[in-house]
C-alpha cells in the first residue's frame, strides 16, 4: 500500500479523458493484433476466391471433385455430431452421476484428444484399425476411418458442455418428479433433457465445426482418395500442392462460411440457454 | 436391480466408447514403440532431423504463447471492461480459430504472404515469411489465439469491477490496479489458458503444413516430422516421436486437472 498514491483525486475531466485515451489505446492494440493475425489473411482468402469473378468461384466450388469432397465432409460430420450427442451425453452422465474407481482418471482423459496432436491421433488409430491391426479390424482408407478419426478429435466437446450443466442441475427436481409418479424415462425426458439440451446443442455445434475442418488426423488414415475418402480440408491441401490456388480458395471460403454460421448459432444457443439469468 | 443394471449398462457404454476410440489405439502405439526395448525408440529420437524438429516446435511455441497470453488478457479486458463500437466483430474474430479448419488458416496465410499476395513485396526486400519461421509462427499464433481470452473473459465477468473501482478511488493508477487487483484475481484463468495455448501450439499440424514448405531439418516441426517418417516407411521413428508428443499431452492433462479446481474456485 505504501507505494499507492493515496491523495485521492476527484474524478475530473482530466481523469475521464485519460480513461478514454487508455480505452482507445487498448482497443486499438487488440484490434490491430486481430487484424494482422486473423483479419488480413481471411480477407486475402476471400479476395483470392473472387479473383475469377462469381463464375470462377462457382465453377471451382461445383467441380465434381470439390462437390464429392464437400458432400462426404458434410455427411460424415453430421454422423459424428449425432454420435457425439448420444455418446457424449452418456459419458457426461456417467462422469457426474455414477461413481466407480478410477473415475478421476477417466474424467481427465476426456481432454486427451485436445492435448494430443491430431497427426498422432491419426497414426494411433491406424495402428489399431489399419492394415497391421492386431485385432483384425482394417478400416483404413474407408469412410469408417473418417468417422473414427473425427470421433476421436471431437470427443471432449459434448462431454465438457453437458458435464457442468448436469453438475449444477438440482437433483431435487428429479426426485420431485419421481415422487409425483413419473417413470425414469419421463423424468429424463421432461426434467433432465430440457435442462441439458442447450448444452448438448452447443457441444454438438462445436464438434460439428471441428469435424468439418479436421485435417491432421485424416491425412494418414483416409489415404486421400478423390471421390472416395477425400474430405474438403484434404481436398484444399492437395489443390494447394498442385498449384490450383483459386480452386483451393473457393472451397476454403465455403468452409469459412460454415464456420461463421456455426459460431453464430452457438452464440444464439448460449443466449437462449442463459435467458433466465438475464 | 433394474437401476443397477441400467447404471452398469451406461457405465459400460461410456467406458467402452473411450476404450475403443482413445485408450486402445494409444496403448497399442505405446506398446509398439517399446516392443524391442527403449533402444530403437531412443535411436529414432536422436537423429539430427528429429532433434531439429523438436527444437523448431519449441521455438515456435516460445514465441506464440507469450504473444497470445498478452493478447488474451488485453482482449479480455477490452471486451469485458470497455465500451467500444465493433465489440461484436472482435468477439466473433477471436472465436473464429476455434471453428475454422487449420488448412483454411494455412491457405489464407499462404495467399497473403505468397509472391502475388498483398504482403508479397516483403520478399523483394529480402524478408522471407512464407516457407520459413515467420509464417510458421504466425500460423501457430492464429490457431492458438482464442484460448487465453476465452478463459479470462468469464472470470473477469464473474469477479466484477468493484475491487478495481475501489482501488481507483483510493488513487491507484491503471497500471497499479491491473498488477495488484485484476491480474491476481484472474491468474488461474490465465495459467489455464496458457496451458491450453501451449498444447495447441505444440500439436499444430495443418496450418503449419501449408505454410512451412516442409524442408527437412529446416522448416519441419515435430508433428510434420511424424508424417514425414510415416511416409518414408519408418514406422518406428513416427511412433517414437508420437510417444514423446503423447507424453507431453499427458503432462498437459495433469496440469489441467491440477489447475481447473483453482480456476473454478477463483
Amino acid at each position: 500500500m505504501s507505494t499507492l498514491d493515496v491523495s485521492a483525486r476527484p474524478i475530473g475531466s482530466a481523469k475521464l479523458q485519460s480513461e478514454r485515451a487508455s480505452t482507445a489505446l487498448s482497443v486499438g492494440l487488440v484490434t490491430t493484433y486481430l487484424t494482422l493475425i486473423v483479419g488480413l489473411p481471411i480477407a486475402a482468402l476471400v479476395f483470392e476466391s473472387t479473383n475469377g469473378g462469381w463464375e470462377g468461384f462457382w465453377e471451382a466450388v461445383t467441380s465434381p471433385e470439390a462437390v464429392a469432397a464437400l458432400k462426404l465432409t458434410l455427411w460424415t460430420s453430421i454422423a459424428v455430431a449425432l454420435l457425439n450427442a448420444v455418446l457424449g451425453t452418456i459419458t457426461a452422465w456417467v462422469l457426474v452421476r455414477d461413481s466407480f474407481r478410477g473415475k478421476a482418471i477417466v474424467n481427465a482423459i476426456i481432454d486427451l484428444p485436445f492435448a494430443l496432436p491430431t497427426i498422432v491421433a491419426g497414426l494411433t488409430l491406424l495402428a489399431l484399425y489399419g492394415p497391421q491391426s492386431p485385432v483384425g479390424i482394417n478400416v483404413a482408407f474407408t469412410t469408417t476411418s473418417i468417422v473414427l478419426a473425427m470421433l476421436f478429435v471431437t470427443l471432449p466437446f459434448v462431454v465438457r458442455t453437458v458435464q457442468p450443466v448436469l453438475l449444477e442441475l438440482d437433483q431435487e427436481m428429479e426426485q420431485a418428479a419421481k415422487s409425483l409418479g413419473a417413470s425414469n424415462w419421463q423424468t429424463f425426458r421432461r426434467v433432465v433433457f430440457p435442462n441439458v439440451f442447450p448444452g448438448i446443442l452447443s457441444g454438438v455445434a462445436l464438434a460439428f465445426a471441428k469435424a468439418i475442418g479436421e485435417f491432421g488426423s485424416l491425412v494418414i488414415i483416409t489415404g486421400n482418395l478423390p471421390y472416395q475418402t477425400q474430405v474438403s480440408s484434404v481436398f484444399i491441401f492437395s489443390r494447394i500442392e498442385s498449384g490450383d490456388r483459386a480452386g483451393a480458395a473457393a472451397v476454403a471460403v465455403v468452409l469459412l462460411a460454415i464456420s461463421f454460421g456455426l459460431l453464430l448459432s452457438i452464440g444464439a444457443i448460449r443466449h437462449y440457454a442463459t435467458r433466465h439469468d438475464r | 436391480m433394474i437401476r443397477l443394471v441400467r447404471r452398469l449398462g451406461l457405465r459400460a457404454i461410456a467406458l467402452g466408447y473411450l476404450a475403443v476410440i482413445l485408450i486402445g489405439p494409444l496403448s497399442l502405439v505405446f506398446y509398439r514403440t517399446f516392443e524391442d526395448g527403449i533402444g530403437p525408440a531412443w535411436d529414432a529420437l536422436s537423429t539430427p532431423e528429429t532433434v531439429n524438429a523438436f527444437k523448431l516446435t519449441l521455438i515456435i511455441t516460445a514465441i506464440a504463447v507469450p504473444l497470445n497470453t498478452i493478447f488474451g488478457i488485453a482482449c479480455g479486458l477490452a471486451i469485458v471492461r470497455r465500451r467500444f463500437r465493433g465489440k461484436g466483430i472482435v468477439n466473433a474474430f477471436v472465436d473464429l480459430p476455434l471453428a475454422l479448419s487449420p488448412v483454411v488458416v494455412g491457405l489464407s496465410l499462404f495467399l497473403l504472404y505468397g509472391r502475388d499476395g498483398w504482403f508479397g513485396w516483403l520478399g523483394d526486400h529480402g524478408i522471407q515469411i512464407l516457407f520459413s519461421l515467420p509464417a510458421m509462427v504466425i500460423a501457430t499464433i492464429f490457431v492458438s489465439l482464442p484460448f487465453v481470452a476465452r478463459e479470462v473473459i468469464p472470470t473477469l465477468r464473474e469477479i466484477g469491477d468493484e475491487q478495481e473501482q475501489a482501488a481507483r478511488t483510493l488513487g491507484a493508477n491503471g497500471r497499479q490496479t491491473f498488477w495488484r487487483i485484476t491480474l491476481p484475481a484472474i491468474r488461474w484463468a490465465v495459467i489455464y489458458g496458457v496451458i491450453l495455448t501451449t498444447a495447441r501450439c505444440l500439436g499444430e499440424y495443418g496450418a503449419v503444413a501449408v505454410v512451412s514448405g516442409r524442408l527437412q531439418g529446416e522448416t519441419e516441426t515435430a508433428t510434420l516430422r511424424v508424417e514425414e517418417r510415416y511416409e518414408s516407411f519408418d514406422l518406428a521413428g513416427a511412433y517414437a516421436i508420437s510417444i514423446v508428443l503423447a507424453l507431453i499431452a499427458v503432462l498437459v492433462l495433469v496440469a489441467m486437472t491440477a489447475i481447473r479446481p483453482k480456476e473454478e474456485a477463483a
